[in-house]
Protein backbone atom coordinates (compact mmCIF):
# COMPACT_ATOMS: atom_id res chain seq x y z
CA UNK A 1 0.00 0.00 0.00
CA UNK A 2 1.28 3.28 -0.82
CA UNK A 3 0.35 4.87 2.36
CA UNK A 4 3.24 2.88 4.74
CA UNK A 5 6.95 2.60 3.79
CA UNK A 6 6.67 -0.85 2.71
CA UNK A 7 6.49 -2.32 -1.24
CA UNK A 8 3.57 -4.91 -1.65
CA UNK A 9 4.56 -8.18 -1.55
CA UNK A 10 4.20 -10.25 -4.51
CA UNK A 11 2.27 -13.99 -4.51
CA UNK A 12 5.92 -16.09 -5.32
CA UNK A 13 8.99 -16.06 -4.27
CA UNK A 14 12.24 -15.58 -5.89
CA UNK A 15 12.93 -19.98 -5.92
CA UNK A 16 9.00 -20.76 -7.00
CA UNK A 17 9.77 -17.72 -9.95
CA UNK A 18 13.10 -19.75 -10.84
CA UNK A 19 10.90 -22.63 -10.83
CA UNK A 20 8.23 -21.48 -12.92
CA UNK A 21 9.39 -19.55 -15.49
CA UNK A 22 12.28 -20.83 -17.86
CA UNK A 23 15.08 -18.61 -17.30
CA UNK A 24 13.70 -16.29 -14.57
CA UNK A 25 16.32 -13.25 -12.91
CA UNK A 26 19.10 -14.51 -15.52
CA UNK A 27 19.17 -10.84 -17.08
CA UNK A 28 18.95 -9.58 -13.25
CA UNK A 29 22.34 -8.19 -13.35
CA UNK A 30 22.22 -4.88 -15.83
CA UNK A 31 26.24 -5.85 -16.29
CA UNK A 32 24.08 -8.54 -18.78
CA UNK A 33 21.54 -6.54 -20.69
CA UNK A 34 22.55 -5.31 -23.73
CA UNK A 35 21.31 -2.03 -24.23
CA UNK A 36 22.83 -1.36 -20.72
CA UNK A 37 24.42 1.00 -20.46
CA UNK A 38 22.78 2.96 -23.16
CA UNK A 39 25.53 4.76 -25.26
CA UNK A 40 28.29 2.26 -25.69
CA UNK A 41 31.01 1.32 -28.08
CA UNK A 42 31.14 -1.42 -29.76
CA UNK A 43 33.04 -2.80 -32.95
CA UNK A 44 30.26 -2.46 -35.88
CA UNK A 45 32.20 -3.63 -38.77
CA UNK A 46 32.48 -0.39 -40.56
CA UNK A 47 35.85 0.37 -41.64
CA UNK A 48 35.55 3.86 -42.82
CA UNK A 49 35.56 7.21 -41.20
CA UNK A 50 32.76 8.55 -42.91
CA UNK A 51 31.32 6.31 -45.75
CA UNK A 52 31.81 6.60 -49.44
CA UNK A 53 29.24 8.75 -50.99
CA UNK A 54 26.22 7.52 -53.12
CA UNK A 55 25.69 8.59 -56.50
CA UNK A 56 23.25 11.67 -56.67
CA UNK A 57 21.01 10.64 -59.70
CA UNK A 58 18.55 13.07 -59.33
CA UNK A 59 18.30 16.57 -56.85
CA UNK A 60 17.32 14.15 -53.46
CA UNK A 61 14.94 15.98 -51.41
CA UNK A 62 16.39 16.28 -47.52
CA UNK A 63 15.63 17.84 -44.44
CA UNK A 64 17.07 21.10 -43.88
CA UNK A 65 17.76 20.01 -40.87
CA UNK A 66 21.12 17.93 -42.42
CA UNK A 67 24.15 20.04 -42.90
CA UNK A 68 24.38 17.78 -46.61
CA UNK A 69 22.85 15.09 -48.26
CA UNK A 70 23.62 11.91 -46.26
CA UNK A 71 25.91 9.57 -47.93
CA UNK A 72 23.56 6.70 -47.89
CA UNK A 73 20.06 7.50 -49.34
CA UNK A 74 17.03 5.75 -50.22
CA UNK A 75 16.21 5.73 -54.20
CA UNK A 76 12.42 4.48 -53.64
CA UNK A 77 9.66 5.99 -56.00
CA UNK A 78 11.60 9.87 -56.69
CA UNK A 79 8.94 12.17 -56.61
CA UNK A 80 6.81 13.31 -59.36
CA UNK A 81 3.30 15.13 -60.13
CA UNK A 82 1.48 16.91 -58.05
CA UNK A 83 2.40 15.16 -55.47
CA UNK A 84 6.19 15.27 -55.58
CA UNK A 85 5.55 19.43 -56.09
CA UNK A 86 4.21 19.36 -52.89
CA UNK A 87 6.72 17.05 -51.26
CA UNK A 88 9.51 18.87 -52.11
CA UNK A 89 7.95 22.06 -50.76
CA UNK A 90 7.16 20.67 -47.41
CA UNK A 91 11.05 19.82 -47.41
CA UNK A 92 11.59 23.52 -47.20
CA UNK A 93 10.06 23.18 -43.63
CA UNK A 94 12.44 21.77 -40.89
CA UNK A 95 11.05 18.28 -39.43
CA UNK A 96 9.79 20.71 -36.13
CA UNK A 97 7.57 22.75 -38.00
CA UNK A 98 3.60 21.14 -38.59
CA UNK A 99 4.03 22.44 -41.84
CA UNK A 100 6.13 19.81 -43.02
CA UNK A 101 4.42 17.14 -42.09
CA UNK A 102 0.89 18.17 -43.04
CA UNK A 103 1.95 19.10 -46.51
CA UNK A 104 3.29 15.76 -46.61
CA UNK A 105 0.43 13.86 -45.00
CA UNK A 106 -1.73 16.13 -48.06
CA UNK A 107 0.41 15.33 -50.28
CA UNK A 108 0.23 11.61 -49.42
CA UNK A 109 -3.68 11.61 -50.72
CA UNK A 110 -2.64 13.21 -53.69
CA UNK A 111 -0.05 11.05 -54.45
CA UNK A 112 -2.77 8.59 -54.05
CA UNK A 113 -5.10 9.79 -56.78
CA UNK A 114 -3.09 10.70 -58.94
CA UNK A 115 -1.71 7.06 -59.36
CA UNK A 116 -5.30 5.50 -59.12
CA UNK A 117 -5.78 7.43 -61.97
CA UNK A 118 -2.62 6.77 -63.90
CA UNK A 119 -3.03 3.13 -63.04
CA UNK A 120 -6.59 3.28 -65.30
CA UNK A 121 -4.09 3.95 -68.22
CA UNK A 122 -2.34 0.40 -67.65
CA UNK A 123 -3.19 -2.79 -68.22
CA UNK A 124 -2.69 -3.29 -64.47
CA UNK A 125 -5.56 -1.08 -63.28
CA UNK A 126 -5.98 -0.69 -59.45
CA UNK A 127 -8.75 -3.17 -58.38
CA UNK A 128 -10.13 -2.38 -55.48
CA UNK A 129 -11.48 -5.82 -53.97
CA UNK A 130 -8.04 -7.90 -54.66
CA UNK A 131 -6.00 -4.53 -53.02
CA UNK A 132 -8.01 -4.38 -50.08
CA UNK A 133 -7.83 -8.09 -49.49
CA UNK A 134 -11.51 -7.79 -48.39
CA UNK A 135 -11.91 -11.65 -49.78
CA UNK A 136 -9.95 -12.98 -46.82
CA UNK A 137 -13.00 -11.92 -44.85
CA UNK A 138 -14.62 -15.11 -46.23
CA UNK A 139 -11.67 -17.31 -45.86
CA UNK A 140 -10.33 -16.09 -42.46
CA UNK A 141 -13.72 -15.75 -40.71
CA UNK A 142 -14.36 -11.95 -40.75
CA UNK A 143 -18.05 -12.46 -38.69
CA UNK A 144 -16.46 -15.17 -36.26
CA UNK A 145 -13.30 -13.03 -36.17
CA UNK A 146 -15.00 -10.02 -35.09
CA UNK A 147 -18.59 -10.86 -33.17
CA UNK A 148 -19.36 -12.08 -29.69
CA UNK A 149 -15.77 -10.87 -28.62
CA UNK A 150 -16.09 -7.14 -26.92
CA UNK A 151 -13.29 -6.00 -29.45
CA UNK A 152 -13.06 -2.19 -29.01
CA UNK A 153 -11.90 -2.01 -32.70
CA UNK A 154 -15.75 -2.70 -34.00
CA UNK A 155 -16.42 1.12 -32.26
CA UNK A 156 -14.57 2.91 -35.18
CA UNK A 157 -14.42 -0.29 -37.85
CA UNK A 158 -17.44 0.69 -39.86
CA UNK A 159 -15.56 3.66 -41.06
CA UNK A 160 -12.74 1.93 -43.26
CA UNK A 161 -14.83 0.76 -45.98
CA UNK A 162 -15.91 5.04 -46.00
CA UNK A 163 -12.40 5.98 -45.60
CA UNK A 164 -11.36 3.64 -48.88
CA UNK A 165 -14.38 3.88 -51.00
CA UNK A 166 -15.50 7.26 -49.41
CA UNK A 167 -13.63 9.79 -52.11
CA UNK A 168 -14.25 6.96 -55.00
CA UNK A 169 -18.31 7.35 -54.56
CA UNK A 170 -18.00 10.94 -54.11
CA UNK A 171 -15.66 11.59 -57.38
CA UNK A 172 -17.75 9.17 -59.26
CA UNK A 173 -21.04 11.09 -58.41
CA UNK A 174 -19.30 14.54 -59.14
CA UNK A 175 -18.77 12.63 -62.56
CA UNK A 176 -21.97 11.60 -63.12
CA UNK A 177 -23.69 15.21 -62.39
CA UNK A 178 -21.06 16.42 -64.88
CA UNK A 179 -21.77 14.68 -67.18
CA UNK A 180 -25.79 15.27 -66.87
CA UNK A 181 -25.00 18.98 -66.68
CA UNK A 182 -22.91 18.83 -70.14
CA UNK A 183 -25.53 16.96 -71.71
CA UNK A 184 -28.54 18.84 -70.52
CA UNK A 185 -26.54 22.08 -71.82
CA UNK A 186 -26.39 20.05 -75.07
CA UNK A 187 -30.30 19.28 -75.23
CA UNK A 188 -30.74 22.77 -74.41
CA UNK B 1 11.28 -9.60 -59.52
CA UNK B 2 7.50 -9.51 -57.47
CA UNK B 3 7.26 -7.14 -54.62
CA UNK B 4 4.80 -5.89 -52.18
CA UNK B 5 3.40 -2.58 -53.62
CA UNK B 6 1.67 0.10 -52.06
CA UNK B 7 -1.27 1.77 -53.61
CA UNK B 8 -2.65 3.90 -51.10
CA UNK B 9 -4.29 3.58 -47.89
CA UNK B 10 -5.88 -0.07 -47.15
CA UNK B 11 -4.42 -1.25 -50.67
CA UNK B 12 -1.46 -2.81 -51.63
CA UNK B 13 -0.57 -5.81 -54.18
CA UNK B 14 2.41 -7.70 -55.40
CA UNK B 15 3.64 -6.61 -58.25
CA UNK B 16 7.01 -6.96 -61.21
CA UNK B 17 8.92 -4.35 -59.97
CA UNK B 18 12.72 -3.67 -61.10
CA UNK B 19 15.11 -5.79 -59.53
CA UNK B 20 16.87 -3.85 -56.74
CA UNK B 21 20.64 -2.75 -57.27
CA UNK B 22 24.47 -1.94 -55.90
CA UNK B 23 23.82 1.86 -55.61
CA UNK B 24 26.73 2.27 -53.19
CA UNK B 25 30.36 0.36 -52.80
CA UNK B 26 28.74 -1.25 -49.51
CA UNK B 27 25.70 -2.63 -50.78
CA UNK B 28 24.41 -5.90 -50.99
CA UNK B 29 21.02 -7.57 -52.75
CA UNK B 30 19.50 -9.86 -50.74
CA UNK B 31 16.97 -12.46 -52.34
CA UNK B 32 14.69 -12.88 -49.58
CA UNK B 33 13.96 -16.32 -47.97
CA UNK B 34 11.37 -15.04 -45.26
CA UNK B 35 9.53 -11.87 -44.41
CA UNK B 36 7.46 -10.82 -41.70
CA UNK B 37 4.59 -8.11 -41.80
CA UNK B 38 5.15 -5.93 -38.13
CA UNK B 39 2.31 -4.03 -36.31
CA UNK B 40 4.04 -0.93 -37.42
CA UNK B 41 3.46 -1.93 -41.09
CA UNK B 42 0.00 -1.22 -40.31
CA UNK B 43 0.82 2.30 -39.76
CA UNK B 44 1.91 2.73 -43.74
CA UNK B 45 -0.92 0.68 -44.32
CA UNK B 46 -3.67 3.23 -43.25
CA UNK B 47 -1.64 6.14 -44.12
CA UNK B 48 -0.80 7.15 -41.34
CA UNK B 49 2.80 7.90 -41.32
CA UNK B 50 3.83 10.86 -43.91
CA UNK B 51 5.71 10.93 -46.71
CA UNK B 52 4.63 6.74 -47.72
CA UNK B 53 4.59 7.08 -51.46
CA UNK B 54 2.48 5.01 -53.53
CA UNK B 55 5.00 1.83 -55.68
CA UNK B 56 7.05 1.35 -52.11
CA UNK B 57 7.57 -1.86 -50.94
CA UNK B 58 7.53 -2.32 -47.26
CA UNK B 59 8.80 -4.82 -45.05
CA UNK B 60 11.39 -4.28 -42.35
CA UNK B 61 11.35 -7.92 -41.02
CA UNK B 62 13.12 -10.57 -43.41
CA UNK B 63 16.07 -12.95 -43.75
CA UNK B 64 17.40 -14.32 -46.71
CA UNK B 65 20.68 -14.94 -48.70
CA UNK B 66 23.14 -12.89 -50.22
CA UNK B 67 22.86 -12.81 -54.29
CA UNK B 68 25.60 -9.88 -54.99
CA UNK B 69 28.09 -7.77 -52.77
CA UNK B 70 29.15 -4.30 -53.69
CA UNK B 71 33.35 -3.50 -54.38
CA UNK B 72 34.02 -2.82 -50.60
CA UNK B 73 31.66 -5.51 -48.98
CA UNK B 74 34.46 -7.70 -46.89
CA UNK B 75 32.44 -9.06 -44.04
CA UNK B 76 29.44 -11.23 -46.42
CA UNK B 77 29.57 -12.91 -49.74
CA UNK B 78 27.01 -14.37 -52.60
CA UNK B 79 25.15 -17.67 -50.87
CA UNK B 80 25.66 -16.38 -46.89
CA UNK B 81 22.18 -17.11 -45.21
CA UNK B 82 21.72 -13.42 -43.60
CA UNK B 83 19.33 -11.84 -41.17
CA UNK B 84 19.07 -8.28 -41.55
CA UNK B 85 18.14 -5.97 -38.91
CA UNK B 86 15.23 -3.27 -39.39
CA UNK B 87 17.55 -0.61 -38.88
CA UNK B 88 19.90 0.55 -41.41
CA UNK B 89 23.12 2.34 -40.62
CA UNK B 90 26.75 3.17 -41.01
CA UNK B 91 28.54 1.73 -38.28
CA UNK B 92 30.36 5.10 -38.13
CA UNK B 93 28.70 8.28 -37.07
CA UNK B 94 28.38 9.83 -34.09
CA UNK B 95 25.20 7.99 -32.55
CA UNK B 96 26.79 4.40 -34.27
CA UNK B 97 29.92 5.25 -32.51
CA UNK B 98 27.72 5.13 -28.84
CA UNK B 99 26.03 2.12 -29.67
CA UNK B 100 22.48 4.23 -30.98
CA UNK B 101 22.30 2.26 -34.31
CA UNK B 102 18.51 3.09 -34.71
CA UNK B 103 19.36 6.75 -34.91
CA UNK B 104 22.12 6.77 -37.22
CA UNK B 105 22.71 10.08 -39.24
CA UNK B 106 24.50 8.81 -42.14
CA UNK B 107 21.38 7.18 -44.04
CA UNK B 108 18.50 8.94 -43.69
CA UNK B 109 18.26 11.86 -45.90
CA UNK B 110 14.57 12.86 -45.21
CA UNK B 111 14.50 13.24 -41.32
CA UNK B 112 16.96 13.76 -38.43
CA UNK B 113 14.57 12.57 -36.22
CA UNK B 114 14.97 8.87 -37.16
CA UNK B 115 17.34 6.78 -38.61
CA UNK B 116 17.18 4.53 -41.57
CA UNK B 117 14.05 1.39 -41.73
CA UNK B 118 13.59 -0.81 -44.55
CA UNK B 119 10.77 -0.32 -46.50
CA UNK B 120 9.11 2.09 -43.51
CA UNK B 121 8.29 5.46 -45.98
CA UNK B 122 10.75 8.45 -47.13
CA UNK B 123 10.34 9.23 -43.43
CA UNK B 124 12.63 6.87 -42.46
CA UNK B 125 15.18 7.08 -45.60
CA UNK B 126 12.56 5.88 -48.82
CA UNK B 127 14.58 2.62 -48.87
CA UNK B 128 12.29 -0.12 -50.25
CA UNK B 129 12.03 -3.15 -47.54
CA UNK B 130 11.88 -7.08 -47.86
CA UNK B 131 8.47 -7.85 -48.60
CA UNK B 132 9.82 -8.84 -52.20
CA UNK B 133 11.65 -11.24 -53.68
CA UNK B 134 15.34 -9.25 -53.51
CA UNK B 135 15.83 -6.09 -51.79
CA UNK B 136 18.94 -3.87 -51.44
CA UNK B 137 20.80 -3.96 -48.19
CA UNK B 138 22.97 -0.94 -47.52
CA UNK B 139 25.35 -1.29 -45.37
CA UNK B 140 26.60 -4.89 -45.58
CA UNK B 141 29.47 -5.01 -43.52
CA UNK B 142 27.49 -3.40 -40.78
CA UNK B 143 24.04 -4.81 -40.37
CA UNK B 144 23.43 -7.60 -41.74
CA UNK B 145 24.96 -11.49 -40.10
CA UNK B 146 25.10 -14.54 -41.08
CA UNK B 147 22.61 -16.78 -39.56
CA UNK B 148 23.82 -19.55 -37.02
CA UNK B 149 23.69 -22.89 -38.37
CA UNK B 150 21.56 -23.78 -35.17
CA UNK B 151 18.79 -21.08 -36.05
CA UNK B 152 15.42 -21.93 -37.66
CA UNK B 153 14.17 -19.31 -40.23
CA UNK B 154 11.21 -18.24 -38.24
CA UNK B 155 13.54 -17.47 -35.07
CA UNK B 156 15.91 -15.80 -37.06
CA UNK B 157 13.00 -13.53 -38.91
CA UNK B 158 11.68 -12.54 -35.49
CA UNK B 159 14.94 -11.53 -34.18
CA UNK B 160 15.64 -8.71 -36.74
CA UNK B 161 12.59 -6.97 -34.77
CA UNK B 162 10.24 -8.23 -32.82
CA UNK B 163 11.83 -10.24 -30.55
CA UNK B 164 14.62 -7.60 -30.25
CA UNK B 165 12.10 -4.62 -29.70
CA UNK B 166 10.32 -6.58 -26.98
CA UNK B 167 13.52 -7.25 -25.41
CA UNK B 168 14.85 -3.99 -25.44
CA UNK B 169 11.39 -2.55 -24.26
CA UNK B 170 12.00 -4.55 -20.59
CA UNK B 171 15.64 -3.21 -20.82
CA UNK B 172 14.11 0.35 -21.08
CA UNK B 173 12.10 0.00 -18.33
CA UNK B 174 15.41 -0.46 -16.03
CA UNK B 175 13.25 -3.85 -14.04
CA UNK B 176 14.77 -4.71 -10.38
CA UNK B 177 14.14 -7.80 -8.58
CA UNK B 178 10.36 -8.04 -7.99
CA UNK B 179 9.44 -5.30 -9.83
CA UNK B 180 5.26 -5.60 -10.97
CA UNK B 181 5.58 -4.68 -14.85
CA UNK B 182 2.86 -4.05 -16.79
CA UNK B 183 2.57 -4.05 -20.78
CA UNK B 184 0.09 -2.72 -22.80
CA UNK B 185 -0.31 -4.58 -26.24
CA UNK B 186 -0.50 -8.29 -26.84
CA UNK B 187 0.92 -8.41 -30.27
CA UNK B 188 4.59 -9.71 -30.51
CA UNK B 189 6.29 -7.16 -29.40
CA UNK B 190 4.26 -6.76 -26.05
CA UNK B 191 4.50 -10.72 -26.02
CA UNK B 192 8.28 -10.91 -26.08
CA UNK B 193 9.02 -7.59 -23.57
CA UNK B 194 6.28 -9.71 -21.04
CA UNK B 195 8.61 -12.71 -21.21
CA UNK B 196 11.71 -10.45 -21.65
CA UNK B 197 10.29 -8.95 -18.05
CA UNK B 198 10.63 -12.24 -16.20
CA UNK B 199 14.17 -12.71 -17.85
CA UNK B 200 15.04 -9.41 -15.80
CA UNK B 201 13.68 -10.53 -12.44
CA UNK B 202 9.86 -9.11 -12.61
CA UNK B 203 8.07 -10.68 -9.64
CA UNK B 204 4.57 -9.86 -11.63
CA UNK B 205 3.65 -9.44 -15.44
CA UNK B 206 0.28 -8.36 -16.26
CA UNK B 207 -0.85 -8.05 -20.39
CA UNK B 208 -3.49 -5.50 -21.59
CA UNK B 209 -5.37 -5.80 -24.62
CA UNK B 210 -8.79 -6.22 -25.67
CA UNK B 211 -8.08 -9.10 -27.98
CA UNK B 212 -9.18 -12.40 -25.74
CA UNK B 213 -7.19 -14.79 -28.12
CA UNK B 214 -3.81 -12.38 -27.42
CA UNK B 215 -4.45 -12.61 -24.18
CA UNK B 216 -4.63 -16.10 -23.82
CA UNK B 217 -1.48 -16.27 -25.63
CA UNK B 218 0.14 -13.85 -23.16
CA UNK B 219 -0.73 -15.84 -21.08
CA UNK B 220 0.30 -19.21 -21.54
CA UNK B 221 3.38 -17.72 -23.75
CA UNK B 222 4.38 -15.54 -21.25
CA UNK B 223 2.96 -16.94 -18.10
CA UNK B 224 1.66 -13.39 -17.54
CA UNK B 225 -1.60 -11.88 -15.66
CA UNK B 226 -4.14 -10.71 -18.11
CA UNK B 227 -6.75 -8.08 -18.17
CA UNK B 228 -8.50 -7.23 -21.15
CA UNK B 229 -9.53 -3.43 -21.09
CA UNK B 230 -13.53 -3.62 -22.38
CA UNK B 231 -14.35 -5.70 -19.63
CA UNK B 232 -13.58 -2.50 -17.27
CA UNK B 233 -15.35 0.89 -16.65
CA UNK B 234 -11.51 2.37 -16.23
CA UNK B 235 -8.11 0.02 -16.96
CA UNK B 236 -6.23 2.76 -14.72
CA UNK B 237 -8.43 2.08 -11.58
CA UNK B 238 -8.30 -1.49 -12.49
CA UNK B 239 -4.66 -1.77 -12.03
CA UNK B 240 -4.19 0.43 -9.47
CA UNK B 241 -6.73 -1.95 -7.37
CA UNK B 242 -4.70 -4.75 -8.15
CA UNK B 243 -1.41 -3.26 -6.95
CA UNK B 244 -3.28 -2.22 -4.04
CA UNK B 245 -3.50 1.27 -5.17
CA UNK B 246 0.18 1.97 -5.76
CA UNK B 247 0.93 1.57 -9.32
CA UNK B 248 3.08 -0.93 -11.12
CA UNK B 249 6.83 0.11 -11.09
CA UNK B 250 7.66 -0.42 -14.94
CA UNK B 251 4.62 0.18 -17.40
CA UNK B 252 5.89 -1.08 -21.48
CA UNK B 253 3.80 0.67 -24.18
CA UNK B 254 3.89 -2.09 -26.93
CA UNK B 255 0.73 -0.58 -28.54
CA UNK B 256 1.66 2.78 -30.36
CA UNK B 257 -0.16 4.58 -33.13
CA UNK B 258 -3.26 3.02 -33.56
CA UNK B 259 -4.11 2.35 -29.69
CA UNK B 260 -7.49 1.36 -29.38
CA UNK B 261 -9.82 2.53 -25.81
CA UNK B 262 -10.68 6.10 -26.53
CA UNK B 263 -12.84 6.67 -29.67
CA UNK B 264 -11.85 10.43 -30.03
CA UNK B 265 -8.44 9.79 -29.84
CA UNK B 266 -8.22 6.53 -32.36
CA UNK B 267 -10.21 8.19 -35.16
CA UNK B 268 -8.87 11.42 -34.73
CA UNK B 269 -5.03 9.40 -35.26
CA UNK B 270 -5.48 6.64 -37.05
CA UNK B 271 -8.56 7.69 -39.33
CA UNK B 272 -8.31 11.92 -39.76
CA UNK B 273 -4.26 11.66 -39.27
CA UNK B 274 -4.91 14.78 -37.48
CA UNK B 275 -2.27 13.08 -34.78
CA UNK B 276 0.62 11.38 -35.03
CA UNK B 277 -0.57 8.39 -33.32
CA UNK B 278 -3.45 7.68 -30.56
CA UNK B 279 -1.73 7.72 -27.39
CA UNK B 280 -4.41 5.77 -25.16
CA UNK B 281 -1.78 3.20 -24.41
CA UNK B 282 0.78 5.70 -23.63
CA UNK B 283 -2.23 8.03 -21.54
CA UNK B 284 -2.92 4.60 -19.71
CA UNK B 285 0.80 4.10 -19.45
CA UNK B 286 1.37 7.16 -17.41
CA UNK B 287 -1.65 7.16 -14.90
CA UNK B 288 -1.06 3.37 -13.92
CA UNK B 289 2.73 3.83 -13.20
CA UNK B 290 3.78 4.20 -9.60
CA UNK B 291 5.02 7.93 -8.97
CA UNK B 292 9.07 7.60 -9.61
CA UNK B 293 8.07 4.89 -12.02
CA UNK B 294 9.19 4.03 -15.62
CA UNK B 295 7.46 4.35 -18.97
CA UNK B 296 9.03 2.59 -21.44
CA UNK B 297 7.93 3.00 -25.29
CA UNK B 298 8.93 0.56 -27.85
CA UNK B 299 5.37 1.41 -29.94
CA UNK B 300 5.90 3.04 -32.43
CA UNK B 301 3.95 7.00 -33.36
CA UNK B 302 4.21 9.35 -36.22
CA UNK B 303 5.98 12.50 -35.68
CA UNK B 304 3.33 15.06 -35.53
CA UNK B 305 2.26 15.83 -32.24
CA UNK B 306 0.03 13.30 -30.18
CA UNK B 307 -2.21 14.43 -27.20
CA UNK B 308 0.27 13.01 -24.36
CA UNK B 309 -0.57 14.19 -20.87
CA UNK B 310 2.76 14.70 -19.90
CA UNK B 311 1.35 17.19 -17.27
CA UNK B 312 1.09 13.67 -15.11
CA UNK B 313 3.96 12.39 -16.33
CA UNK B 314 6.01 15.52 -14.90
CA UNK B 315 4.01 15.45 -12.11
CA UNK B 316 4.36 11.79 -11.05
CA UNK B 317 8.37 12.04 -11.51
CA UNK B 318 7.98 9.89 -13.96
CA UNK B 319 11.28 8.42 -16.32
CA UNK B 320 10.40 8.12 -19.91
CA UNK B 321 12.59 5.91 -22.11
CA UNK B 322 11.91 5.08 -25.51
CA UNK B 323 13.90 4.37 -28.72
CA UNK B 324 13.75 2.44 -31.68
CA UNK B 325 15.56 -0.51 -31.37
CA UNK B 326 19.58 -0.99 -31.87
CA UNK B 327 18.44 -4.52 -32.69
CA UNK B 328 22.40 -5.95 -33.37
CA UNK B 329 23.19 -5.19 -30.19
CA UNK B 330 20.49 -7.55 -28.56
CA UNK B 331 21.57 -10.66 -30.87
CA UNK B 332 24.56 -11.67 -28.76
CA UNK B 333 22.70 -12.16 -25.54
CA UNK B 334 19.15 -13.21 -27.59
CA UNK B 335 21.51 -15.74 -29.10
CA UNK B 336 21.66 -17.40 -26.27
CA UNK B 337 18.02 -17.08 -24.58
CA UNK B 338 17.19 -19.04 -27.47
CA UNK B 339 19.55 -21.21 -27.49
CA UNK B 340 19.12 -22.20 -24.18
CA UNK B 341 15.23 -22.66 -24.69
CA UNK B 342 14.56 -19.01 -22.62
CA UNK B 343 12.74 -17.81 -25.66
CA UNK B 344 11.36 -19.34 -28.56
CA UNK B 345 10.54 -16.78 -31.34
CA UNK B 346 8.55 -18.48 -33.63
CA UNK B 347 5.94 -19.34 -30.91
CA UNK B 348 3.96 -16.40 -31.71
CA UNK B 349 3.73 -17.10 -35.72
CA UNK B 350 0.01 -17.80 -36.57
CA UNK B 351 -0.21 -17.70 -40.03
CA UNK B 352 2.59 -17.54 -43.49
CA UNK B 353 0.92 -15.80 -46.90
CA UNK B 354 2.51 -16.41 -50.22
CA UNK B 355 3.99 -13.09 -51.29
CA UNK B 356 1.35 -13.20 -54.47
CA UNK B 357 -1.18 -12.79 -51.78
CA UNK B 358 -0.12 -10.13 -49.55
CA UNK B 359 -3.46 -8.43 -49.68
CA UNK B 360 -4.86 -10.85 -48.10
CA UNK B 361 -2.42 -11.07 -45.58
CA UNK B 362 -2.21 -7.38 -44.99
CA UNK B 363 -6.18 -7.30 -44.32
CA UNK B 364 -6.22 -10.62 -41.87
CA UNK B 365 -3.59 -8.79 -39.47
CA UNK B 366 -5.17 -5.14 -39.82
CA UNK B 367 -8.15 -6.86 -38.94
CA UNK B 368 -7.42 -9.21 -36.42
CA UNK B 369 -9.11 -11.88 -38.37
CA UNK B 370 -8.30 -15.74 -37.42
CA UNK B 371 -6.76 -15.09 -34.30
CA UNK B 372 -4.20 -13.62 -36.58
CA UNK B 373 -0.88 -12.49 -34.11
CA UNK B 374 2.07 -12.81 -36.69
CA UNK B 375 2.49 -13.44 -40.05
CA UNK B 376 5.26 -14.26 -42.45
CA UNK B 377 5.17 -13.80 -45.58
CA UNK B 378 6.95 -15.91 -48.11
CA UNK B 379 8.28 -15.22 -51.48
CA UNK B 380 9.34 -17.89 -54.44
CA UNK B 381 12.40 -16.50 -55.63
CA UNK B 382 14.81 -19.39 -56.12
Amino acid sequence: MPYTADKPKISFSTDELRAKIPGWGVDLDPRDRPSVPRERFEPTGAHWDFPERQEEKWPRERSVEHKFLTPVFGTACPPKGVSGAMRKYAYGYSEGRAAHWLILLAADRVDAVENHLRSFATLHPDNPITETGVLSELTRHGIRSRFGHNRADLKHMWLDPIIVAGPWVVAAGAACAAVKRVRKRRHD
Amino acid sequence: MLAMVYRGPYKVRAEEKYMPTIEHPNDAIVRVTLAAICGSDLHLYHGMMPDTRVGMTFGHEFIGVVDEVGSSVQNLKRGDRVMVPFNIYCGSCYFCARGLYSNCHNVNANATAVGGIYGYSHTCGGYDGGQAEYVRVPFADVGPSIIPDWMEDDDAVLCTDALATGYFGAQLGDIVEGDTVVVFGAGPVGLFAAKSAWLMGAGRVIVVDHLDYRLEKAHDFAHAQTYNFTEYDDIVVHLKRVTDYLGADVVIDAVGAEADGNFTQQVTAAKLKLQGGSPVALNWAIDSVRKGGTVSVVGAYGPIFSAVKFGDAMNKGLTLRMNQCPVKRQWPRLFEHIQNGYLKPSEVVTHRVPLEHIAEGYHMFSSKLDKCIKTLVVPSAE
